[in-house]
């Protein structure tokens, strides 16, 4: 799960970590109060969307005037701020993060991920923070420095103050590097998160460390300890259809393409895209309905997949294991009745059952295409989307 | 011989009076030599009592002890399935495998931690688990797609499993061992792991190696085969449509920061001499068209 900017912060906040002083606001009134309330004469004005590349976008600006805070308040509050992890349809930005401006004198960079290979989570840190951190890492990767932490004792002392010099902190800083990389670690471990990523993490003109930027992701297998992050969840920056199949236990991704896939089990799901796209189509979605998935599930995943203008064909892969084919056949056949199928909807049944789940189909009278296996399935689903 | 498992494993069930406990534990007496090898359950509030005349002692310990198991299967829920790990690494069971599905990655981490250098191997968790097929099965899936033969299976996904087994069926073409290592980002056996098992074992002369995107295990894995392997090995790597960013049901499969995709793993593949195959539909032609 991605939560803001702001709410980032504020848990950084309870474990220690400093950042800049700043107000979360929804409007343009309220932008300008935070201002005047923060004092001072210069003030970042940052929209709050989940993707990354704010500030090539244009959404993070400084302000040295109330009245300048009011015209970027109302020029970024509103606006469709497209970034490179947006996507061309971007995102509308509906929260502002008013914050006090701070004296830059280097731009660094600090990041931890579970690193899988070694699993253990890695920190890793750069002195050339502020710019695209994974350019830097591409092109000169002797600048990113990295440490691999011990679960139990957390980040040793002398790594931390190794990377802090690593990195260019002044020697009378490292002491409050090294507790803010400690903090920043707890915080890490504490909250489940699955990344931390401060870019940058500002030396300030008298030699204090701040973290002018903060993203935090957490894992979804972990939400349950912790309701405070769940309750943090902003819909708004959400797919309604992923949101809609969140609620059905489907994991469901919207594509660009118009033949929607309904399988079970991820990696089949997976397979099933990359199939339709060998053979020339372009798959509208990626769709798990797990391993139980039942009559309900199978109804609420085609509902689902035909909310999308786009769609011209439906492809059903499903390899029947534990559930039986001849289950999964009524699901397809109650479903496509339900909803009243408009289009092609092609079907592959493979495993458990599978003779007794082919007869259903083929006597439920509905025009469905049946499949023998996973390539004749995608070319009649290819050959069906291109309504010839 | 097969890898890891065969006839005469002897297995516990941590988790056998859950709903999905009992099915699989189930399934799996039902399959092959089934009925000798599941032997013993755990559940530390129901001691002294049975699930089906197999016996449920409180701690893996006094299974271990009592039954002579040294396996375990796991379907503990996920907010308890790491400690239920832990406790079989600490009765320094063999081999543990773990089906729970949704495992924090924090709880992962320590307890892979805590397994360093102990003898206990992991596979999973979020697997299917392993089968050596017409001697037992451990895990969900359907034994009746598998038949006994010469070919080794290794997995990260559940269905794309099955499904290459069902092409070497079509092909005429048993399997030695078929083992789902697992969907999530931490977790025990690797592709490397499984694939130097099959390379010692006399029962296996080839592999089919199935990946998706994320992570570099593949990559790692395929590097061991170009400078070890003394057997044919084909490969399949799902997610090429994948966007980057976003989470493909695995909570392993994505691809971040560039890194993991399915093409870079398609490359290094065919570099260190493995057949790939960009369509999930041939894994099983093109594995028959490498045995010598």
């Amino acid at each position: 799960m991605k939560i803001h900017e702001y709410q980032a912060k504020e848990i950084l906040r309870e474990f220690g970590v400093a950042t800049p002083r700043g107000i979360v606001c929804f409007s343009v009134d309220q932008a300008v109060a935070a201002a005047s309330k923060l004092g001072g004469s210069v003030w970042a004005v940052k929209a709050q969307i989940h993707a990354g590349g704010r500030g090539k976008g244009g959404g993070v600006k400084v302000a040295r005037s109330l009245d300048e805070v009011r015209q970027l308040a109302a020029k970024i509050l509103g606006m469709t701020l497209v970034t490179h992890q947006t996507g061309a349809q971007g995102q509308v930005v509906r929260r502002l993060l008013l914050e006090q401006g701070a004296d830059i004198k280097k731009e660094l960079y600090i990041g931890m991920v579970v690193d899988r290979s070694s699993q253990r989570v890695c920190l890793m840190a750069s002195s050339e923070g502020g710019m695209d951190i994974e350019q830097v890492a591409a092109s000169t990767p002797e600048k990113i420095h990295k440490v691999l932490i011990d679960p139990l004792a957390g980040l040793a002392d002398q790594d931390a103050d190794d990377i802090a010099r690593k990195i260019g902190v002044a020697e009378s800083a490292v002491t409050e590097t090294r507790a803010l990389l400690q903090n920043l670690y707890r915080a890490f471990d504490n909250t489940d998160a699955s990344l931390v990523e401060i870019n940058p993490l500002i030396l300030t003109a008298d030699d204090h460390v701040l973290a002018l930027d903060a993203k935090m992701n957490f894992d979804d297998n972990a939400l349950f300890r912790h309701p405070e992050i769940a309750a943090l969840r902003d819909l708004d920056e959400e797919d309604p259809a992923e949101i809609e199949a969140s609620k059905y236990d489907l994991s469901y991704i919207s594509l660009d393409g118009n033949i929607g896939c309904l399988v079970n089990g991820a990696g089949l799901a997976m397979a099933t895209m990359d199939i339709i796209k060998l053979y020339g189509g372009s798959p509208a979605n990626f769709l798990d309905v797990g391993g139980g998935a039942t009559a309900e599930k199978v109804a609420e995943a085609f509902k689902l997949m035909l909310r999308n203008p786009k769609l011209q064909a439906i492809l059903v892969n499903i390899f029947g294991g534990i559930m039986k084919c001849d289950v999964i056949a009524e699901g397809v056949v109650a479903a496509a009745r339900e909803v009243q199928l408009s289009v092609p909807l092609v079907v592959r049944l493979e495993g458990t059952n599978v003779d007794l789940g082919k007869k259903i189909l083929a006597e439920s009278g509905l025009p469905i295409i049946s499949a023998s296996n996973m390539a004749d399935a995608a070319e009649k689903a290819v050959t069906a989307a291109r309504g010839v | 011989m097969a890898i890891l498992i065969d006839k005469n494993t002897r297995v516990m069930t941590q988790g056998i009076t859950g709903k999905t406990g009992q099915f699989h534990t189930r399934m799996c007496r039902d399959y092959a030599n089934g009925k000798n090898c599941f032997v013993a359950g755990v559940n530390p509030k129901k001691p002294g009592e049975d699930f089906e005349g197999i016996p449920i002692y409180a701690t893996v310990k006094e299974a271990k002890q009592a039954s002579g198991a040294t396996v375990s299967v796991i379907y503990v829920p996920p907010p308890f399935a790491a400690a239920a790990i832990d406790e079989a690494v600490e009765a320094e069971l063999d081999l543990v495998i773990c089906i729970t599905e949704g495992i924090p990655v924090r709880d992962m981490l320590r307890t892979r931690y805590k397994m360093q250098g102990r003898k206990t191997r992991l596979i999973g968790p979020n697997c299917p688990g392993i089968i050596t097929p017409d001697e037992i099965k451990i895990g969900i899936m359907p034994g009746h797609i598998h038949k006994k033969g010469r070919i080794g299976v290794v997995s990260r996904s559940g269905t794309l499993t099955y499904e290459a087994v069902a092409q070497l069926m079509e092909q005429g073409l048993g399997q030695s061992t078929c083992i789902g290592i697992g969907g999530d980002p931490v977790n025990g056996l690797k592709h490397l792991d499984v694939m130097q098992l099959f390379n010692n074992d006399d029962a296996t002369d080839a592999v089919v190696m199935v990946g998706e995107i994320g992570g570099s295990d593949e990559e790692d894995c395929a590097r061991w085969v170009r400078d070890n392997m003394q057997k044919p090995v084909v490969g399949f790597i799902a997610g090429v449509t994948a966007p980057a960013g976003k989470r493909m049901g695995h909570a392993g499969a994505i691809i971040s920061g560039g890194k993991g995709t399915a093409q870079e793993k398609l490359a290094v593949m065919e570099e260190c001499g493995i057949k790939v195959t960009r369509n999930p539909a041939e894994m099983g032609k093109l594995l028959k068209s490498v045995l010598r």
